[in-house]
């Protein structure tokens, strides 16, 4: 919950409410982008972000990305976030 | 050296921690009268017992485990009224799962799921605003907790849905701030610190500012870090330079990710949703002068303490403990977690007694996973 996780964005889902798909070590989950927000938001796509509970919360270049995800692997945190993230999408349908 | 291997450059790492020892015999610092450095992030906490740098420094460091874990820090008096919001029929509770085994003074979110209650255990405020959407006709409530870094989310989560004008979804607001707590450690008497190593994702949202009372007003060096272990390590390097140098300066080690100024949008979402508290409890170490944030009168519909009338406000508040705990020690660094009667014993992370054992950033719950054995471990700070 505490420590980000990388991930790349993929495609923008909504322009107004300031989401797009993000690719999180293979997991694909929609993120918020409003706190890196660009004029315009196709040139996210492609981007690197640490994302933070759902919330894209700052640029990251690759190989920051890597390095991070190697750290969050050594604590058994990115594990966690994306069992988080799996248990998040059994929440929408009620199925915990 | 046991650990260094498991370094990403191994060869950085022994670099660095030759350049700590020198500093720490430049400064005079022995196991008798080391240097006290605190990390103030429970995720660096959990980094430095996972590669053992506790162990791999020098004795005349100590590292004093800080407050940094919003799950460790939650008092039993929120869980309990958690539950009673999270027992309402129409409500669907949800929540981060990290916080579902916190014991209260009654039952934990996990039993009281395990008894009936709808609790949903979410990745994200976007998957309560999603269920919201999906089930009109209940209340959905989240359980917002954390420091800055999850501040944000639960801003911009209420902000959508009062765009939205949803009418069932609000937020059970425990978000605390790093830099009251600080300090209130500061002004302890019985505190002894001699520097600080900063939270870095903490930092990535209010930057550097913030912290400098510690040095100007404090007169000790904080040095904001990475969570990497040499992050971590050449972070305490220069806290230990500064202490060396007798200077006290907010430095920033992880400036690839964290902005002197912060990140502005999120910074506009926080104070846009919340203002402090006047004051606010934390496990083991009690009410703190403007440490809490609630949310703003104007997003008062959002705010499950208003809409279900519980929390701050609805009458007198028990400050309770569980029996035989002595978190608030190891959370002052009066002891180490060894050194409660309970460890181990009557607390486990399987049966988690005290919320220090909850998590894998609080420090019981790493001394347990990790092995630390007594016999490093067992002598008081003080
Ligand atoms: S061992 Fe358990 S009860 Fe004792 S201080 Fe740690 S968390 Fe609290």
């Amino acid at each position: 919950m505490c420590l980000g996780i990388p991930g790349q964005i993929v495609k923008i889902t909504d322009e107004t409410r300031l989401m797009a798909l993000a690719d999180v070590s293979g997991v694909r989950r929609e993120v918020s982008v409003a706190c890196v927000a660009t004029p315009d938001l196709s040139d996210l796509v492609g981007e690197w972000v640490l994302i933070h509970v759902g919330f894209a919360m700052s640029l990251i270049d690759e190989d920051e990305a890597a390095k991070t995800l190697e750290a969050l692997r050594g604590l058994g945190e990115a594990q966690e976030t994306l069992e988080a993230m799996a248990d998040g999408a059994a929440a929408l349908e009620g199925s915990q | 050296m046991r650990y260094v291997e498991e370094f990403r450059d191994p060869i950085a790492a022994r670099g660095v921690l030759a350049a700590i020892g020198k500093v720490v015999d430049q400064i005079g610092a022995t196991a008798e009268n080391p240097v006290h450095i605190m990390e103030i992030c429970g995720g660096h906490t959990h980094a430095i017992f996972r590669y053992g740098l506790d162990r791999l420094t020098p004795p005349g460091i100590e590292f004093i485990h800080g407050p940094g874990c919003p799950v460790c820090v939650l008092p039993m008096s929120r869980i309990d009224e958690c539950v009673d919001i999270a027992e309402r029929p129409e409500v669907i509770f949800t929540t981060f799962g990290d916080a579902m085994r916190v014991p209260g003074t009654r039952k934990s979110l996990m039993q009281a799921k395990a008894d009936g209650a709808d609790i949903r255990m979410v990745y994200s405020p976007l998957d309560a605003l999603e269920i919201a959407r999906r089930n009109p006709d209940r209340e959905v409530v989240f359980f917002g907790l954390g420091f800055e870094t999850t501040t944000p989310s639960t801003a911009l989560s209420i902000q959508q849905a009062a765009r939205e004008e949803l009418k069932n979804f609000s937020v059970f607001c425990n978000h605390i701030t790093v830099p009251p707590p600080i300090k209130a450690l500061l002004d302890d008497p019985h505190m002894v610190l001699d520097g600080f190593v900063g939270p870095g994702h903490v930092s990535m949202v209010i930057g550097t500012h913030p912290y400098d009372f510690i040095a100007q007003l404090y007169g000790k060096p904080i040095v904001v870090a990475g969570f990497e272990p040499l992050d971590l390590l050449q972070s305490v390097l220069m806290v230990l330079e500064q202490i060396r140098d007798g200077r006290a300066e907010v430095e920033n080690q992880y400036a690839r990710i964290v902005p002197e100024h912060g990140n502005p949008v999120s910074l506009a979402a926080i104070a846009d949703v919340y203002e402090p508290r006047p004051s606010f409890e934390w496990r083991g170490l009690g009410e703190i002068d403007a440490s809490g944030l609630r949310i703003r009168p104007a997003y008062a519909a959002y705010d499950a303490e208003e809409k279900f009338g519980v929390g701050y406000g609805a009458g007198p508040r028990i400050v309770s403990e569980p029996e035989g705990c002595a978190c608030g020690q190891v959370m002052t660094g009066r002891i180490k977690p060894t050194g409660c009667p309970q460890y181990g014993t009557g607390c486990t992370p399987e049966m988690p007694l005290g919320a220090l054992m909850v998590s894998s950033e609080g420090a019981c719950a790493a001394y347990y996973q990790y092995g630390a054995t007594e016999d490093a471990v067992t002598e008081a700070v003080q």
